[in-house]
């Protein structure tokens, strides 16, 4: 269960890091990205999927978020 | 030898890695790469933040080093603790040329070694009473302290020792911030860790105090200068141009930075991070909890000073990107004669660099203004977030290098023969002596600033300074140098 930080780039991008593995990548699509439901599997634009148990609302960006292997 | 194609680069990493014993080769083999710009991920085409091979000559740091040699040393209204033995705060002290203002010993402690000197009774015993002692002593000794870091080395992890709780007594009693840092120098793989681990204990330790209050004035135009440690004067140098377009800067991290500025960073409008390795993680830190965007930006030369400069502006209202361009247009008649000057004297000439943090990608920008390649950068402690940025930066099918090897980095200087290394002190005798002139790039050889408008004058002339240097024609023993040139001598005395 690593510990994700979402933010949006400098150019409006939605990307994930981990801040583990040092690792930031660009997220492709989220499951759910509505104003009263936002999470559920995170892909990445490399293929690595993240579930993150999903939010009631949409999140103020950036976030720091348990996600778990999806 | 001019540029090498891709196949030559990829056979020269074949045939250094040759030596090595098949285990080591496998391992070493990931850490080496050719520049490909196709590639967007540096993951796919080279491994980084993986622990150094046994038995071979690394130069890599701990996370002591990263922590108190980096992030909390330059800070110089407090006092840094080496907690431990005698050796670590010793040998690191006052290498780094972080310049302060201030009197040393009086109101700024940053070349001193302040150390708990641990013998074997602190070790079998405990070190905490040692340490209280310490703090107490350090108080009535340097009362216009401004707060204490304790700098964990090696032995406090092992045995356990509990300096959080002496540190909460300590500030119980007098009231200032008292930081203990885990940077025991085993901790990961290099000193990277240690910038994390500081970069958390000013989160956890000393960024929140003053959250509750507003009395601090603020303006529209307030940034903080995250990640420069004003190595050579490098902050000042890069200060005044923020200053100049308009920009108000409320703090530098860490070089010649105070705990009140850091504690009054959190009310700033932008984070402008220079080096994104080692502050990262408080500038992200910061974005998430008080909102405020960060961006890297980079002053090594003044191709890259105007493209950040504009960038910064981009941020601000129109008078500031305005001023900006005055800015610009003002140095740009400086930096002209800079480059109209040097640039015949170094066109063309070719470096290979190995250094630390933002370096190995950022000076690259400052080094083809002067009209020289870059054609081998390597890092000694980065993650792959930042090779993701190198690879734009390099040149197609050059060399890159991960922690590389003293054997390695010796077998590409020969054979890619480069005509200037930029490396670290360890390096510099060994490329000297094989006849490579070289500038010591971790604190400026002795030399700098090297940020900024006024950074890149002096940039330019170092690098001729060496390069162009009559010491290299005098390598060969003059009974050894060929008839010719000695009857060409004769002829021209």
């Amino acid at each position: 269960m690593p510990s994700v930080m979402i933010r949006k780039d400098n150019e409006g991008k939605m990307t994930l890091y981990v801040a583990k593995k040092d690792q930031e990548d660009e997220i492709s699509t989220i499951e759910f990205e509505s104003a009263d439901k936002w999470g559920g599997l995170i892909e990445m634009t490399d293929g690595t999927k993240y579930f993150i148990e999903p939010l009631d609302a949409m999140p103020k960006l950036p976030i720091t978020l348990r996600a778990r292997r999806g | 030898m001019s540029t090498m194609s891709r196949d030559e680069t990829e056979a020269l990493i074949q045939e250094v890695l040759e030596v090595y014993p098949a285990k080591a080769k496998k391992d070493r083999e990931k850490h080496l790469a050719v520049n490909d710009h196709e590639v967007e991920q540096s993951k796919k085409c080279i491994t980084s933040n993986k622990k150094s091979l046994p038995g071979v000559m690394t130069v890599r740091g701990c996370a002591y080093a990263g922590s108190k040699g980096v992030v909390w040393g330059p800070i110089k209204d407090m006092i840094h603790i080496s907690h431990g033995p005698v050796g670590c705060g010793q040998y690191s002290r006052n290498g780094r040329r972080n310049y302060y203002i201030g009197t040393t010993g009086i109101n700024a402690f940053v070349t001193m070694n302040f150390t708990s000197d641990f013998q074997e009774k602190d070790i079998v015993f405990g070190g905490d009473k040692k340490l209280s002692k310490l703090l107490e002593e350090v108080e009535t000794l340097f009362p216009l302290n401004k707060g204490v870091s304790i700098q964990s080395e090696c032995p406090i992890g092992l045995i356990g020792d509990d300096i959080e709780a002496v540190a909460k007594k300590a500030t119980a009693a007098t009231g200032k911030t008292v930081v203990p840092v885990r940077c025991e120098g085993f901790r990961g793989v290099s000193q990277s860790l240690g910038h994390h681990i500081a970069n958390d204990a000013v989160r956890d330790w000393a960024l929140d105090k003053r959250d509750d209050d507003d009395s601090f004035e603020k303006t529209a135009y307030d940034v903080a200068i995250i990640g420069d440690y004003n190595i050579g004067g490098d902050a000042w140098s890069s200060r005044i141009l923020l200053e100049e377009i308009g920009l108000r800067v409320v703090s530098q991290w860490s070089g010649d930075g105070t705990i009140a500025e850091m504690e009054l960073t959190p009310k700033v409008k932008l984070n402008l991070v220079h080096c994104y390795r080692s502050m990262n993680y408080i500038s992200r830190h910061m974005e998430e909890k008080y909102g405020i965007p960060w961006m890297e930006y980079n002053f090594f030369g003044p191709t890259k000073t105007d493209e950040s400069l504009r960038k910064i502006a981009a941020f601000f209202d129109e008078s500031i990107q305005q001023k900006a361009e005055e800015v610009i247009a003002k140095y740009k008649l400086q930096y002209d004669t800079i480059i109209e000057k040097f640039r015949p004297r170094l066109e063309g000439k070719r470096v290979m660099l190995y250094i630390g943090g933002l370096r190995p990608r950022h000076v690259i920008g400052a080094y083809e203004d002067l009209g020289m390649e870059v054609v081998g950068t390597g890092y000694e402690f980065a993650h792959n977030d930042d090779y993701d940025r190198t690879i734009k930066e390099m040149g197609n099918a050059t060399l890159l290098y991960d922690d590389v090897t003293g054997y390695e980095f010796e077998e590409f200087v020969k054979k890619v023969k480069p005509d200037l290394i930029g490396s670290g002190i360890k390096e510099k005798y060994i490329f000297q002596k094989m006849g490579v002139p070289f500038r010591q790039m971790h604190s400026w050889d002795y030399s700098g600033p090297y940020h900024g408008y006024d950074g890149f004058a002096i940039f330019a002339r170092d690098m001729d300074m060496t390069l162009n240097n009559p010491c290299w024609k005098k390598l060969q023993a003059p009974w050894q140098v060929e008839e010719t040139t000695e009857e060409a001598v004769a002829a021209s005395a």
